[in-house]
């Protein structure tokens, strides 16, 4: 099976905490990782690939910083890596990034698609544009994947629940956590696919145009705080008997 | 000295009974042989281990070791035998050689062992037979549960040991009965209460012919015997009987230290390794196939192993035991070998490798010097290679490899505990130098209840007029436990990174306050200036009047746990306790048992405090709780995750306020307030 | 001004939620309520949908027993006008169908609203959150070819419905519908041997207690108050307690009357899954968790020093 797996490079803040300042996010100190999704759905495509054999390919759109996350990637095992970069694609909005992904789909003869279920943004949105633009079917949330086309799929859903489905193939399935355990690449493994060939291919090689952004985001912004909690300050044994005393008051203690 | 018989010249019916002699050992030898042809085989495939380094120090391990069987008595009764069975494995091993050698040379002696020889041999055998008898009623009768097989892991070594014991047992007496049948031909009775003695006074009074007979049957008895406990002991824990004394010699030197990911390839060209640490048999070094073949299966190192005790899926001496038994099965005496089978998932599993935490108890017990530490690393670094990390540990690699410390910390926070120290702190990164430099390492510069540590430990140097520095953000984790996990390429990033710091802050001398620093730097960190634990400057300074503790502020007792890393792998164990003894009135208890070499592992540092683990207690609960029966109020600990741990450990068993867990720099910071 | 469509799913107590959601992006509109389904359960849907809209597209059919996105986007994109919003809860179907209908709509895509900044122009002006909830942004969108936008639930107040309204039948839309991808089973999380939703009083962990081993310290306070033990999905994914006791979208939504959250920071998806507006107690060690946005007591504190003392005062206090 020939899988194509769509990652993004991601701000990964100090101990996980995001700050916010003149309208953007805290950007000194800032590294960057990819996208905790993608590690799982490059591990589901190698794993796939290990059962029904085929190869995984691994894509992202972004600038040429954007080479390590695909490095890391195929570090994994993704034997093939591809850069989607021009000046045009900057600023797109997720349909104008599912537009390039979309004509470096139609240039490969992929079975597969696969994406995280989300990314930094939360928007949760490339995966299911993307198959809208190929015309192909859609799941998201996906936590199984088994057989070899169609496929039996799980999706997450309310309350803990699995909705299974067998979907055709060609396909686009957006990846959510948990679907199994991504491996650990270090830095060996990426000096080991260092001297790999990453094609790069631009909007003019890809006949792909983003089009103008109908989403834009404006600014960050912190919002006023509410009201919040009712904060109990002092020593340890004194909280706590003040709070069990509010506890009991509220019906908490039985 | 003529004899009335020999084995040499006895016949049966008119056949002459040498040639039977001379082809029993010949037998015995050629397939002796090619038993150990077979058993060298995965050695010769395995990877390089130079180890013919300081053969002084190597032979003195040999005398001490393996000759004075210095291990042994840590297990009281059952060292005590086992020497005992030791000399009488020495004495008569010359006595067999001679018997091989009767058979066919009426009367033979081996040059220099006349009849001095012949009487301490004697005696020896009889404390010998005596020794069998009690190890196999211990064996039936009262196994020590360090003996025990656990479920799952093969059967149980009741049998194996019974029957060689056996065999032990018919070579003693055949040949107390070939020497008592003889003697009872003349009028000597020999050396009264030794076998000859026994067997003598048992066939007084019979014929010269049956005498004959019997002395002949007592002789081929032995020899076949001989010959077949030579060929059985490489099939079985006894290989160690062979295997001892090279694997002593052999043993590891030094303490602390890793092996290197494949000895011979330096760090630059590692990138060529195609595959890191174990994977098959044969990625392991030959001294640690030497390893499996010498374990005695004793279980001493399980028995103090932390992990074995609070239930993780690790022990030690299965680890050598199944890896003996893997390589006897591709490797069978007969027939090829077969090909190379992954280790993990095969003999053992992955949360049994990530179980250790490199305590190095195990080591420190074995009376034959098997090595575990470097094997857990070796083949962590192969799970690494595969990239079969614990999801729980991939965060905090990933943190140390972009921002040098396992929290994903803001690298110019490292040292914002110094603010706090109350003492003026000099920081290289800001440009300040100083002839000492302090080595805080991530747990003590980033965790907030280890930052009381660093911040003692300030006041203390600043107290004792020591001229220190830290690196401040120029520092990165030391990679010690990075190491350890076998993330090989990453603790050598940080460490190039730490080696260049030092290097630029232009100091003269370490001190740490983190044990697992003091052991990184020091075995880890070439080139670096020498290293020391601040323990050992207290120690120091309270011996030259620099620190005066005042005295003890309560009347509670204490207790020293060992941190591994400042005891077992590098000595230190007068030091703190000096330290604490420098407080005038400070009441001090020891841990009997569990203190010093014996010490208990807290649960680990470094990445172990991400690991999740299948286990029924924690360490550091066990350890609370020696340290309660041992009477004491207060722990006191010298390494930043011992205090982590045990501290965890008080809260969640509900002695807060009951007992207290504390740092040896806290404790004397605490006392220099005059 | 395009015409806007509200998709109320099966469980229609969401309907005046998302009707309050689809008035606030679009002020003045008479919203179209969408409801798909077969049989009696489509007309219960369908009445359901009626009492808070003025008018309801019901699409019928018995491939759409169990509505899929891959179901509804063809259909959708075929029953709707050109220019047509639509406005979508943020939950597993409103993910699963948003994007691609609005690419086939040729619509801007607003995923996971939590506010609306300004509306009723040609751009609307939205709030989002990101990185986890931990950054909030000012998203812009030009609305002239219509938009799709999900709710996050319980970022819109239910204000008054505009039903009672009529059942429009546009099952003819919804003939010979074909999936590439067909509903096999629905696999319940394994029951646990506690049924968290029905709980008065919930001690509730996240990643804050540390350790499994801390996890004893939670459940003696929980034993003293007479409560359940219930979590965060840290938690389950680490293994520590079962998928039975997960608060969450991804979880058990949960109607307490106290809610006692410890160390857990407070995401969306979590908080999604606590309904009925508990009394809710929240320790964690962190003053800037956003748990301490919403909760109504908050202590700043390790867990494994307070947990002891706290369960003494609570044995006390009975």
């Amino acid at each position: 099976m020939e899988i194509l797996v769509c990652v993004k490079r991601v701000p990964d803040p100090a101990e996980n905490e995001i700050t916010v300042e003149g309208g953007d996010i805290g950007r000194d100190d800032l590294v960057y990782a990819v996208n905790e999704w993608d590690n799982y759905a490059v591990e589901e495509a190698l794993q796939i690939v290990e059962r029904e054999g085929g190869s995984v390919t691994v894509v992202t759109v972004g600038g040429a910083e954007a080479d390590e996350t695909l490095r890391r990637e195929m570090a994994m095992g993704a034997e093939k890596g591809l850069l989607l970069s021009d000046p045009a694609f900057e600023g797109a909005d997720g349909l104008g990034v599912a537009r390039v992904l979309a004509a470096a789909v139609r240039k490969g003869a992929y079975d597969l698609v696969l994406t995280g279920a989300m990314a930094d943004d939360g928007a949760a949105q490339v995966g299911g544009m993307l198959a809208a633009l190929l015309d192909w079917p859609f799941a998201s949330l996906v936590n199984r994947i088994e057989g070899t086309g169609p496929l039996r799929i799980g999706r997450e859903i309310e309350g803990g629940a699995q909705e299974v489905s067998d979907i055709d193939l060609p396909c686009v399935l957006s990846i959510q956590t948990g679907i199994n355990e991504p491996r650990y690449v270090g830095i060996r493994g990426i000096r080991k696919v260092a001297s790999a060939e990453i094609p790069v291919l631009d909007a003019a090689a890809l006949g792909a145009d983003p089009g103008a952004p109908k989403v834009r985001r404006l600014a960050y912004f912190v919002p006023e705080a509410g009201p919040g909690a009712e904060l109990l300050e002092g020593g340890t044994r004194d909280v706590a008997a003040r709070l069990a005393g509010i506890l009991k008051a509220k019906g908490g203690i039985k | 000295m003529t004899l009335p018989f020999s084995p040499a010249t006895a016949t049966l019916g008119s056949l002459p009974l040498w040639p039977l002699f001379a082809l029993i050992p010949l037998a015995g030898l050629a397939c002796f042989a090619w038993i150990i042809r077979r058993r060298l085989e995965p050695l010769l495939r395995a990877a390089p281990d130079p180890r013919r380094d300081r053969v002084g120090v190597r032979l003195l391990l040999v005398l001490k070791i393996w000759l004075a069987q210095w291990r042994h008595p840590r297990y009281l009764l059952a060292g005590v035998l086992h020497i005992v069975l030791f000399l009488g494995f020495l004495v008569l091993g010359a006595r067999s050689l001679q018997m091989v050698f009767l058979g066919i040379w009426p009367g033979f002696a081996l040059p220099g062992l006349g009849a001095g020889y012949a009487a301490v041999k004697d005696v020896a055998a009889t404390l010998t037979l005596a020794a069998v008898l009690v190890l196999a009623v211990r064996r039936a009768a009262f196994m020590p549960e360090r003996y025990r097989v656990p479920p799952g892991l093969g059967k149980d070594h009741t049998p194996e040991a019974l029957a060689i014991l056996g065999l032990i047992a018919t070579l003693l007496l055949s040949e107390g009965l070939f020497e008592g049948s003889l003697l009872a031909a003349g009028t000597e009775r020999g050396i009264p209460l030794t076998l000859p003695w026994a067997f003598a006074g048992l066939l007084g009074g019979t014929a010269a012919g049956t005498l004959a007979g019997i002395h002949t049957a007592a002789y081929a008895v032995h020899d076949v015997a001989f010959f077949a406990f030579l060929c059985i002991l490489p099939l079985g824990k006894h290989f160690h009987v062979i295997t001892s004394l090279f694997n002593v010699f052999f043993m590891r030197v030094e303490t602390g230290n890793v092996k290197p990911v494949r000895h011979g390839v330096p760090d630059a060209q590692l990138d060529e390794v195609k595959s890191f640490g174990v994977k098959t048999l044969e990625d392991f070094t030959w001294k640690h196939i030497l390893d499996f073949y010498s374990c005695a299966d004793c279980g001493r190192c399980s028995d103090r192993c932390p992990a074995n005790a609070v239930g993780r899926p690790l022990s030690p001496r299965f680890i050598s035991i199944k890896g003996r038994d893997h390589a006897f099965e591709r490797f069978p005496l007969l027939g090829g070998a077969t090909a190379p089978a992954p280790l993990i998932g095969g003999i053992y599993s992955e949360a049994e490798i990530w179980s250790c935490t490199t305590c190095g108890a195990c080591e420190e017990e074995c009376p034959l010097g098997i090595e575990y530490i470097d094997k857990i690393v070796d083949l962590r670094r192969g799970l690494v290679d595969d990239g079969l990390v614990p999801q729980g540990v991939q965060k905090p690699l990933s943190a140390l490899e972009k921002r040098g410390n396992p929290w994903g910390k803001l690298e110019r926070k490292r040292g914002e505990w110094a603010a706090q120290a109350g003492v003026p702190v000099k920081s290289a990164e800001k440009g300040e130098t100083a002839p000492l430099l302090y080595f805080a390492d991530s747990m003590t510069s980033y965790d907030d209840r280890s930052q009381r540590i660093a911040q003692a430990t300030a006041r203390i140097l600043h107290r004792a007029g020591e001229d220190f520095a830290i690196l401040g953000k120029e520092e990165r984790d030391s990679g010690h436990d990075v190491r350890r996990f076998g993330e090989e390429m990453l603790f050598q990033s940080l460490r190039d990174q730490n080696v260049e710091a030092i290097g630029a802050s232009g100091a003269g001398a370490i001190v740490v306050s983190d044990p697992h620093a003091l052991n990184a730097l020091r075995h880890d960190y070439p080139g670096v200036p020498e290293v020391r634990h601040i323990s050992e400057l207290i120690a120091e300074g309270i011996g030259r009047g620099a620190l005066k503790p005042s005295p003890a502020k309560d009347q509670r007792t204490y207790t020293l746990h060992d941190p591994c890393y400042l005891g077992r792998h590098n000595g230190v164990y007068d030091a703190p306790r000096q330290a604490m003894d420098g407080i005038p009135g400070l009441k001090r208890v020891e841990m009997e048992g569990n203190c010093r070499d014996r010490s208990f592992c807290c649960g680990g540092g470094g990445l172990m405090l991400f690991m999740e683990h299948e286990e029924k207690e924690r360490m550091g609960a066990r350890r609370v709780e020696m340290a309660r029966a041992a009477g004491a109020d207060v722990i006191v600990t010298a390494c930043p995750y011992c205090l982590t741990n045990i501290e965890d450990a008080i809260k969640v068993a509900g002695l807060e306020g009951k007992m207290e867990a504390i740092d040896l720099c806290e404790l004397v910071d605490a006392h220099l307030d005059n | 001004m395009s015409q806007v469509f509200v998709l109320v799913p099966g469980a229609a107590d969401a309907a005046p939620e998302l009707l309050a959601a689809a008035l606030a992006l679009f002020p003045g509109s008479t919203p179209t309520a969408l409801v798909a389904g077969h049989g009696p359960a489509l007309d219960a849907a369908a009445q359901a949908a009626a009492a808070t809209f003025k008018e309801v597209w019901a699409f019928g059919g018995a491939a759409l027993a169990h509505p899929n996105a891959e179901l509804l986007r063809p259909l959708l994109a075929k029953a709707l006008p050109a220019g047509a919003s639509v406005v979508l809860a943020h939950d597993t179907l409103g993910m699963d169908l948003g994007p691609g209908l609005s690419v086939k709509l040729g619509a801007a895509y607003l995923p996971d609203v939590v506010g609306v900044e300004a509306a009723g122009g040609a751009s609307l002006t939205v709030l989002r959150q990101e990185f986890g909830g931990q950054a909030h942004a000012r998203v812009a969108c030009d609305a002239s070819g219509g938009v799709v936008a999900t709710a996050r639930s319980g970022a819109f107040r239910p204000g008054e419905g505009q039903g009672p309204g009529t059942v429009l039948d546009r099952s003819g839309d919804a003939a010979g519908l074909q999936a590439r991808r067909r509903f096999v089973e629905l696999v319940q999380a394994e029951a646990g041997d506690v049924d968290i939703t029905k709980e008065d009083v919930l001690v509730s962990v996240g990643r804050g207690i540390g350790d499994k081993e801390n996890l004893p310290l939670a459940e003696e306070l929980a034993e003293a108050m007479g409560a359940v033990i219930s979590c965060s999905r840290p938690i389950v994914d680490a293994k520590w307690l079962d998928k039975a006791r997960q608060v969450g979208t991804s979880g058990q939504t949960v109607k307490p009357k106290v809610y006692l959250a410890l160390g857990i920071s407070g995401s969306f998806q979590h908080l999604g899954g606590i309904k009925g507006g508990p009394f809710l107690v929240a320790v964690n060690k962190n003053p800037k968790a956003p748990i301490f946005q919403v909760a109504d007591v908050g202590v700043v504190a390790d867990l494994l020093e307070l947990l002891p003392e706290l369960t003494e005062a609570v044995k006390k206090a009975k």
